[in-house]
């Protein structure tokens, strides 16, 4: 019987032909990511457990990207980063990429793309929910906590359960008014939170292969957000190029067999979709745009690996050319090289960093920031009541500081357009 | 692992994410340092909107204002308990506070995987919706042998799922110690 791209990857990396989902098998990981939020504990299990003869077991194979609480004094949180640089030194990992320096480079899942990590047919395992992003590349990715983690850092291996796939297609051509983000809410709100436990989301059809590399990592990133174990989707040209200009000639490219066997399909049409939203505080709770237009904000956020990518800056560009935001709007460039872009990267003849300035956007330095909240000196932390409309992926209650702040989730084209007039805003306002 | 646990249930609701568990504002501290790391029990649950916190009338703070040990030590949950993160901090927090056990209908897996991997708590899957069964305060006891939930203080027997798969690791204390005892590693 076929197999589907996942199924097909645990085979190779387990090193069993004939796989049934619902069956644990011991995956050979090729790729470790971890953070200053995760890795510090992870590097305490693994010390507590191997002893002395604590061994990393391929040094190559374990990236660390200090990403979560940088910019703050937080002394807790200065200290995590300290325990990641010692660490590194202590054993030689070169793919540590340091708070302080020209390496430094911001969100781990965007960085993963950006330096090459994300090879086409291989397993990532990250200490991170999102580390489901890097599926956008046709590999398998997924999050673990410190254990798991460190039992990795020791032995290379850990144990899943095959996962069955639920397919998303997507037919038809992109709309103007429309992001990737808008597909993904459209899915979240019809499978709801948990409705892919433990399974994999495959994206597939003209509408996602027509998606760049940024795109398609928004899709992956919030596979998640619906209980996924992993969001994938089949390597095509694009993701060749992508990893070729970064330096990766060597994957295996993976795609579903006609005869796979899903546990459900969905499909959908891009042009019968609208803007959409995710209202608090779940990023299943969703709605059209139109339907809470006008819904004042006291904030406005474009940033996270979700949302703070190149082309979610081109996106809110288009918005806000000549436009000026009605209340304060947070940029945090996902990257530094996404932060360097904003410079390059031109609309109307203006660079992206000038029309946010222009707009009166705050731009932030590169990192988590209030993504997560933080420590309260986090820039952009949602306080008291605030009512956020935000490209994040999370609004549960306090996901971005407060407790009794409201967070809605879009796209930033939506956020963009909110901006510009205080309240909850359709893109198609700005975009006739 | 113990057969038999015992103790007082704290009730929640659904979709319990890890931000209700454990705030992120507090997972920078260490998990190692014995006295610091009781701040994590300070703070479990500590998320969780008041009047959701200790259903069904709500308003029942899980741990009290500068304790680390709360005195439930059984949580019964909804649907999708511990979305969201992947922070191993949460099913700690729980530890700490005293937590052995969880009862919900159904869990996220990273959670699901770090409660038993780490050896912090024993999840278990209810067969029926037991959130607006049993209440805050009533007294629970479970058996890991024909899994099943006492509510002691309503005289009421419920089915558990069996743990399956992770049976043998929970049974080990968690993941290394699996691992150990099945010699994969030394
Ligand atoms: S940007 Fe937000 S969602 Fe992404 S890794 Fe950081 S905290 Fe997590």
């Amino acid at each position: 019987m076929g197999m589907t791209i996942t199924e097909k990857i645990f085979s190779k990396s387990s090193g069993k032909k004939n796989l049934t989902p619902g069956e644990s098998v011991w995956l050979n990981v090729d790729t470790l990511m971890t953070h200053d939020v995760c890795g510090p504990p992870t590097i305490g299990i693994w010390k507590k457990e191997f002893g002395d003869k604590a061994k990393i077991w391929d040094k190559n194979k374990l990236v660390i990207f200090p990403d979560h609480y940088i910019f703050t004094a937080n002394k807790h949180a200065n200290r995590n980063v300290e325990i990641l640089r010692e660490f590194a030194k202590e054993y030689s990992v070169d793919n540590y990429y340091d708070v302080g320096t020209e390496r430094y480079k911001g969100v781990c899942h965007i960085a993963l793309a950006e330096e090459g990590y994300n090879v086409p047919g291989t397993v990532l395992i990250g200490t991170d929910s999102h580390t489901c992003t890097s599926g956008a590349f046709g590999m398998f990715s997924t999050g673990v906590g410190n254990t798991d983690a460190a039992f990795i850092l020791g032995t290379g291996k850990i144990w899943e359960k095959v996962p069955e796939t639920m397919k998303f297609t997507f037919t038809g051509s992109m709309p103007n008014y429309l992001t990737a983000k808008d597909m993904i809410l459209a899915i979240l709100g019809d499978i709801t939170t948990d409705g892919g436990t433990y399974r994999a989301l495959e994206f597939d059809g003209e509408g996602v292969f027509s998606l760049s590399m940024d795109e398609r990592m928004t899709l992956t990133n919030m596979a998640i957000e619906g209980g996924a174990m992993n969001g994938i989707i089949a390597a095509d040209e694009v993701t060749e190029n992508y990893v070729k200009a970064r330096g990766v000639y060597e994957y295996e490219i993976f795609r579903s067999d006609d005869d796979a066997k899903y546990h459900s399909k969905y499909n959908y049409d891009l042009n019968l979709l609208e803007p959409l939203v995710a209202k608090p505080h779940s990023p299943d709770n969703k709605d059209l745009v139109r339907n809470v237009k006008g819904t004042k904000l006291t904030k406005c956020y474009i940033g996270s690996c979700t949302g703070g990518k190149l082309s979610d800056f081109q996106f809110a560009a288009k918005v806000l050319f000549g436009n000026k935001v009605k209340v304060p709007t947070f940029v945090v460039p996902a990257s530094t090289q996404v932060a360097k872009e904003l410079d390059v990267e031109t609309f109307k003849g203006l660079s992206l960093k000038k029309i946010l300035e222009d707009a009166g956007c705050v731009i932030a330095q590169s990192s988590c920031a209030a993504c997560l909240g933080g420590p309260d000196d986090t820039i952009g932390r949602a306080v008291d009541k605030d009512v956020v409309i935000s490209t994040t992926n999370r609004n549960f209650p306090g996901r971005m500081g407060s407790k009794k702040s409201e967070v809605y989730l879009a796209s930033p084209l939506t956020v963009a357009a909110s901006a510009v007039n205080g309240y909850i805003t359709d893109p198609r306002d700005f975009l006739k | 692992m113990e057969k038999i646990i015992k103790g007082k249930a704290f009730v929640l609701g659904n979709n319990i994410d890890t931000d209700q568990i454990i705030p992120a504002e507090h997972l920078v501290y260490s998990l190692t340092d014995q006295n610091e790391a009781k701040k994590y029990g300070e703070f479990a649950l500590s998320g969780v909107p008041i009047s959701q916190s200790g259903l069904p009338q709500g308003n029942i703070k899980f741990t009290q204002t500068g304790n680390w040990k709360s005195e439930f030590s059984i949580i019964i949950g909804g649907s999708n308990f511990g979305c969201g993160s992947s922070r191993e901090h949460a099913p700690f927090a729980l530890q700490v506070a005293g937590v052995q056990a969880i009862v919900a209908e159904s869990y996220a897996r990273i959670f699901y995987r770090n409660s038993v991997d780490g050896g912090f708590l024993v999840p278990l899957e209810s067969n029926e919706k037991l959130n607006n069964e049993i209440k805050t305060n009533d007294e629970i006891e479970i058996s890991l042998e024909n899994y099943t939930l006492k509510n002691l203080t309503a005289n009421k027997y419920y089915a558990l799922k069996p743990l399956g798969d992770v049976l043998p690791i929970v049974e080990a204390g968690g993941l290394f110690e699996y691992a150990r005892k099945t010699e994969m590693i030394k």
